[in-house]
């Protein structure tokens, strides 16, 4: 099997790296970057655990080759830190209680940092469904929707 | 170091770079090599054990696979590659082919859409392949390239069975043409799922209608279903229910029946052939129901 040459950048770090063809950017992400914020859930684009930004844009980490990468930036629930400062999104969520086991919650986090970032002030009906590939098991919803609400207003 | 890569068969992946590398390599690798683009269906099918390639072509990167431009008078041209969220974001989409937006925006989710594209989603030839029912109902073309060039297949000849198509060896779908609407058209798209949202379809039902004075009720009227049979089908008998009239609630009704007596489905995990057929009945008198009153308010 062949492998590629590829270089992308992660969270604002150039990346030069060598993968075979059928290693998923998940895969590459976790175990050549260490970077287990993004989790494997169910390896089908249905529960978004592993959902990451690709030049701004999400995307579910299992269902990408690590080769189609090459020249792309990727953004992690590493990346929406800055600075030691936490994302509006991270804030509001341990302010609002967006958080129960956790395990969803680096996705849910990408999936709504994506939606801020293309609508600024959603309201709930967009911003569920800006949410309805993300499947949390705990908290039934509700302090999430509450919490990215709380974060486009400003954190308040 | 060696990553592992659980689930996933040992394939060669190919960043093609112009149709005739992808026609080539097609007719090279009859049996082993799949067509790849969001990969949302070929990763999740490898994964099954389903579809175990040898080379994955990708033809992401081919000029003009994701591209979407509009010609009033040629229509809409979306690249076979164009993702669903390109789509239903696009400006002249929104305002021209809202049914369009519809279908697209029932795909599963947002994420899966960045992936997803409309070529990748007719090419599976799924009898629940949401955007199938809008390519039917707005007629569109399916331009294939191959090796004896470029051909377009009417969306009404494409669907063949159930993940059959009418590509022959070595073609791949380069783009959808979707022909701008009639003056004074109006569709909807509504679609039944286990949940609200996200879900394969137990059922869908498209309808479209505009004004024409040929037709003794003054408007033509299409209908589409999706997950009822062996492929999307139109229902030409619900249609001339309709374009014969008078369009009111017992006509809608009676091409409801019609839908439900063209039906076909089969009984699985999402649900019963009976359960479908009735769905497929309230579905398609709906969609006419509210098709018919976004006319009236137009016209």
């Amino acid at each position: 099997m062949a492998t590629h040459q590829i270089t992308l950048t992660v969270n604002g770090v150039k990346e030069h790296t060598q993968v075979s063809s059928n290693i998923t950017l998940l895969t590459l992400l976790r175990e050549r970057l260490g970077l287990t914020g993004t989790k494997n859930g169910c390896a089908a684009g249905e529960c978004g655990a592993c959902t990451v930004l690709i030049d701004g844009e999400p995307v579910n980490a299992c269902m990408v080759l690590a080769v189609e990468t090459d020249g792309a930036e990727i953004v992690t629930v590493e990346g929406l830190a800055r600075d030691g400062e936490l994302d509006a999104l991270q804030a509001a969520f341990i302010e609002h209680t967006g958080v129960q086991c956790g395990f969803c919650t680096p996705g849910v986090l990408v999936s709504a940092r994506a939606l801020l970032n293309r609508s600024p002030d959603p309201d709930e009906d967009e911003i569920k469904d800006a949410l309805r590939g993300n499947l949390c098991r705990c908290t039934g919803y509700v302090r999430i929707v509450e919490a990215v609400k709380a974060a486009a207003r400003g954190g308040d | 170091m060696e990553l592992a890569n659980p689930g996933l068969p040992n394939f060669d992946y190919v960043r093609a770079t112009t149709p005739a590398e992808v026609i080539g390599l097609l007719l090279q690798h009859p049996d082993d090599a799949r067509l790849f683009m969001g990969g949302t269906d070929v990763f999740v099918r490898m994964r099954d054990g389903a579809m175990t390639p040898k080379l994955l072509i990708d033809v992401k990167r081919l000029p003009g696979l994701t591209e979407i431009t509009y010609d009033p008078e040629t229509g809409l041209h979306i690249g076979a590659a164009a993702n669903m969220n390109a789509i239903a974001r696009h400006p002249v989409v929104l305002e021209h082919y809202p049914l369009l937006v519809e279908s697209v925006n029932a795909v599963a989710s947002y994420p899966l859409r960045t992936r997803a594209t409309m070529g990748g989603n007719l090419c599976n030839a799924s009898p629940c392949a949401d955007t199938a029912l809008a390519a039917l109902l707005l007629e569109a073309m399916l331009v294939a390239a191959g090796p004896d060039g470029d051909r377009a297949i009417p969306a009404g000849a494409f669907f063949l069975g159930p993940g059959k198509h009418a590509l022959k060896p070595g073609e791949f779908l380069t783009r959808i043409e979707i022909p701008t609407p009639p003056a004074g058209w109006a569709g909807r798209f509504i679609k039944l799922g286990r949940n609200a949202h996200g879900d394969l379809a137990i059922a869908s039902a498209a309808a479209g209608g505009y004004p024409d004075e040929s037709a003794p009720s003054g408007y033509r009227f299409r209908v589409a279903l999706g997950s009822v049979a062996p492929t999307p089908i139109r229902v030409p008998e619900a249609e001339a229910i309709l374009a014969q009239g008078p369009i009111n609630e017992k006509t809608c009704d009676a091409a409801a029946d019609a839908a439900r007596a063209a039906a076909r489905p089969i009984d699985d995990v999402r649900a019963s052939a009976k359960y479908r057929k009735a769905m497929v009945k309230t579905l398609t008198r709906r969609a006419l129901v509210e098709v018919w009153a976004m006319l009236q308010k137009e016209g």
